[in-house]
């Protein structure tokens, strides 16, 4: 089982670094000083299956997935950021997280939140493709209602399409 | 087993008071409204021929035969006939047609003077029209609330009509004589006695808090429904406006409840662990449309607003959302993306039939059927302004142009749309009301930000 996932993220790895970066929004936050082998379980680091311990292993960057306006496919970039999630839920088997769907809010509000379940759904099913059990992963759906960028311009709004995993404690 | 009772009890009791977690105080009923004959009046044509935004109106402080106390107005019924006409000046002034001078500005005619208004009293401060009313104190605490609109020129009663009402509902004597003024010089159908359900909007644009408000068509007996614990959106009211259809993250999920605003006790629309958007009910209040999403897939069903099996209108991969019942509950009007982006279709009741109607090349959202049945109001998501087309998509015309205006709903009488409208970068919100014809663009009063209006029926 745990084989199957390592070569199937290892392969996913490979096509995913062939594809170049090309719509990371502005301001994101500095690259993590973590490297990709999470130390876990230090006595005085975070705890296993809290957030900080998730963006300490994995990297703030890899915790969201952004999407284009109207979109909610998964391209290279994104793959590449769930399959390092996917490494951190393999290795932390007891650890169960939610992801939150989010929009611009250059959209009306009803469609926004039928939007943002697809974007929470579309991160889901890729990790459930590459091996995380569906019955750890919840999904929820905030429409335009939580933006984090907050200003009415195309970065703001980059930044806002986006699906973001957040661990259940 | 006493242990084992109690702790059944519990788990039973858990999830209902968490259900209601968010909601504040009950809203009291509001009491019935009775129609009474008032004698006299006659089939008379309205003298003035010019615009009606010129046709000036006086409305003079509506006289009392008695002053007694009154649960209404602290100062008795003299105090409260004032009231009455400063409310109908309002309603008429804000509407935009007319040029209504109030009570406070006027003589005060006396009882008498009701029935057999003093001509030469009012001939010369530039009325058309002139509007005489009383309010009498019943022993039974009710008030007897009468409304006369006089044709100045002619000298002569163009229409009547008299309402008894509850103390608490004097402001609705009001409206009703406003509407009887309305409908009788424009021949439109009335539309100022009704209700609106919003979301009243605090915070900033990250963190903001979202409740589910009511306010009367003028925005007076405002009244706040969940605390704003967790975010409510998009209200809707029943037709009966016993029932209110939100949005809620209560229990951290979005989902569709039904609050029942006499019992005070709300359920869920659908015993599902899916995310419901989306409550619209038909005209006759028998039938609840909600959407859902199953695996990210959003789909509107149907269901009986007294309970019963759920019935999936749509099925198409994509999002389908919303639904608009026309008045004879035949069709319904919705939004789907399933041609790559936004735009409008409808079908019948049933599902059947399901048919795009707008090309326009611009996105089309939340369409509103228009009460008359002749216009459909949607959101045009490129260039997020207000919109009206013919049900079949044609004649289109933009009514709003804010930075981003969305979210339209009808008055009950369909001439004016109500929306939303959310300010560049600040992200602050308001509600506006426009004309059919694109005119008198206003802001409603409204003590916070304010968004997802939803304009209910004349008062039953």
């Amino acid at each position: 089982m745990n084989t199957r996932i390592a070569t199937g993220l290892m392969l996913a790895s490979t096509i995913a670094l062939a594809a170049c970066s090309k719509k990371a929004p502005e301001e994101l936050p500095p690259p993590p000083t973590e490297t990709a082998t999470p130390t876990p379980t230090a006595p005085t680091g975070p705890t296993v299956g809290s957030q900080a311990h998730f963006v300490d292993a994995v990297g703030q960057e890899n915790t969201v997935v952004y999407f284009d306006t109207d979109r909610f496919n998964i391209d290279a970039e994104d793959q590449t950021k769930l399959q390092r999630q996917a490494q951190y839920f393999s290795q932390y088997q007891q650890v169960n997280f939610t992801i939150e769907g989010h929009c611009d809010e250059r959209g009306t509000r009803e469609y926004n939140l039928a939007l943002g379940e697809r974007r929470a759904n579309a991160a889901k099913n890729y990790l459930v493709s590459i091996g995380i059990p569906a019955n750890r992963i919840r999904t929820v759906s905030y429409g335009k209602e939580r933006p984090v960028a907050l200003g009415s311009n195309e970065s703001a709004w980059a930044q806002n399409r986006r699906a973001a995993t957040i661990t259940i404690n | 087993m006493k242990y084992v009772l109690f702790a059944s009890f519990l788990a039973l009791a858990a999830p209902l008071s968490a259900q209601n977690q968010d909601l504040g105080q009950p809203i009291p009923e509001g009491g019935e409204v009775e129609t009474i004959e008032e004698d006299g009046g006659l089939e008379v044509t309205v003298s003035f021929e010019g615009n009606l935004d010129d046709l000036g109106i006086a409305i003079p402080g509506f006289a009392t035969d008695r002053d007694v106390a009154t649960p209404a107005n602290s100062s008795g019924t003299a105090a409260l006939g004032k009231e009455l006409a400063r409310v109908i000046t309002s309603d008429l002034r804000n509407n935009g047609l007319f040029k209504p001078t109030g009570p406070d500005a006027l003589p005060q005619p006396g009882f008498a003077e009701i029935t057999a208004p003093s001509w030469s009293t009012w001939s010369n401060r530039g009325a058309e029209m002139l509007v005489h009313g009383y309010v009498r104190g019943r022993a039974d605490s009710k008030l007897t609330v009468g409304c006369y609109l006089y044709d100045m020129a002619l000298q002569q009663e163009l229409v009547r009509e008299g309402w008894v009402v509850q103390p608490a509902d004097w402001r609705r004597a009001a409206h009703k004589c406003a509407d009887l003024i309305y409908s009788r010089l424009t021949g439109e159908s009335p539309f100022f006695d009704s209700r609106i359900a919003y979301i009243a909007e605090t915070g900033t644009k990250d963190n903001r808090t979202k409740r589910l408000a009511i306010m009367d068509s003028d925005g007076a007996n405002h009244r706040f429904i969940t605390t704003g614990r967790s975010t409510a959106l998009t209200p809707r009211y029943s037709p009966d406006y016993k029932k209110l259809s939100y949005l809620s993250y209560v229990d951290g999920n979005p989902r569709i409840y039904v609050y029942d605003i006499g019992t005070g006790r709300q359920t869920l629309i659908t015993q599902s662990a899916n995310p419901t958007f989306a409550p619209r009910w038909s005209p006759d209040g028998r039938w609840l449309l909600y959407s859902m999403a199953v695996n990210g897939n959003t789909d509107i069903y149907r269901v009986s607003s007294s309970g019963g099996e759920p019935i999936r209108l749509t099925d198409t991969p994509g999002i389908d959302i919303g639904g608009s019942y026309s008045p004879d509950g035949s069709r319904i009007v919705f939004e789907s993306d399933r041609s790559g982006a936004q735009q409008c279709y409808v079908m019948d009741a049933n599902g059947g039939n399901q048919r795009r109607i707008s090309f326009g090349g611009a996105r089309c959202a939340t369409p509103e059927w228009s009460p008359r049945g002749d216009q459909i109001a949607f959101t045009n998501a490129s260039t997020f302004n207000i919109s009206v087309m013919s049900p079949s998509g044609g004649n289109v015309r933009v009514l709003t142009n804010g930075w981003q205006d969305e979210a339209p709903t009808w008055a009950p009488n369909g001439r004016i749309i109500q929306f939303f409208r959310t300010e560049r970068n600040s992200g602050k919100t308001g509600l506006y009301q426009v004309d059919l014809t694109g005119e008198n663009l206003r802001k409603l009063p409204t003590p916070v930000d304010a968004s997802d209006p939803a304009w209910g029926p004349i008062l039953p």
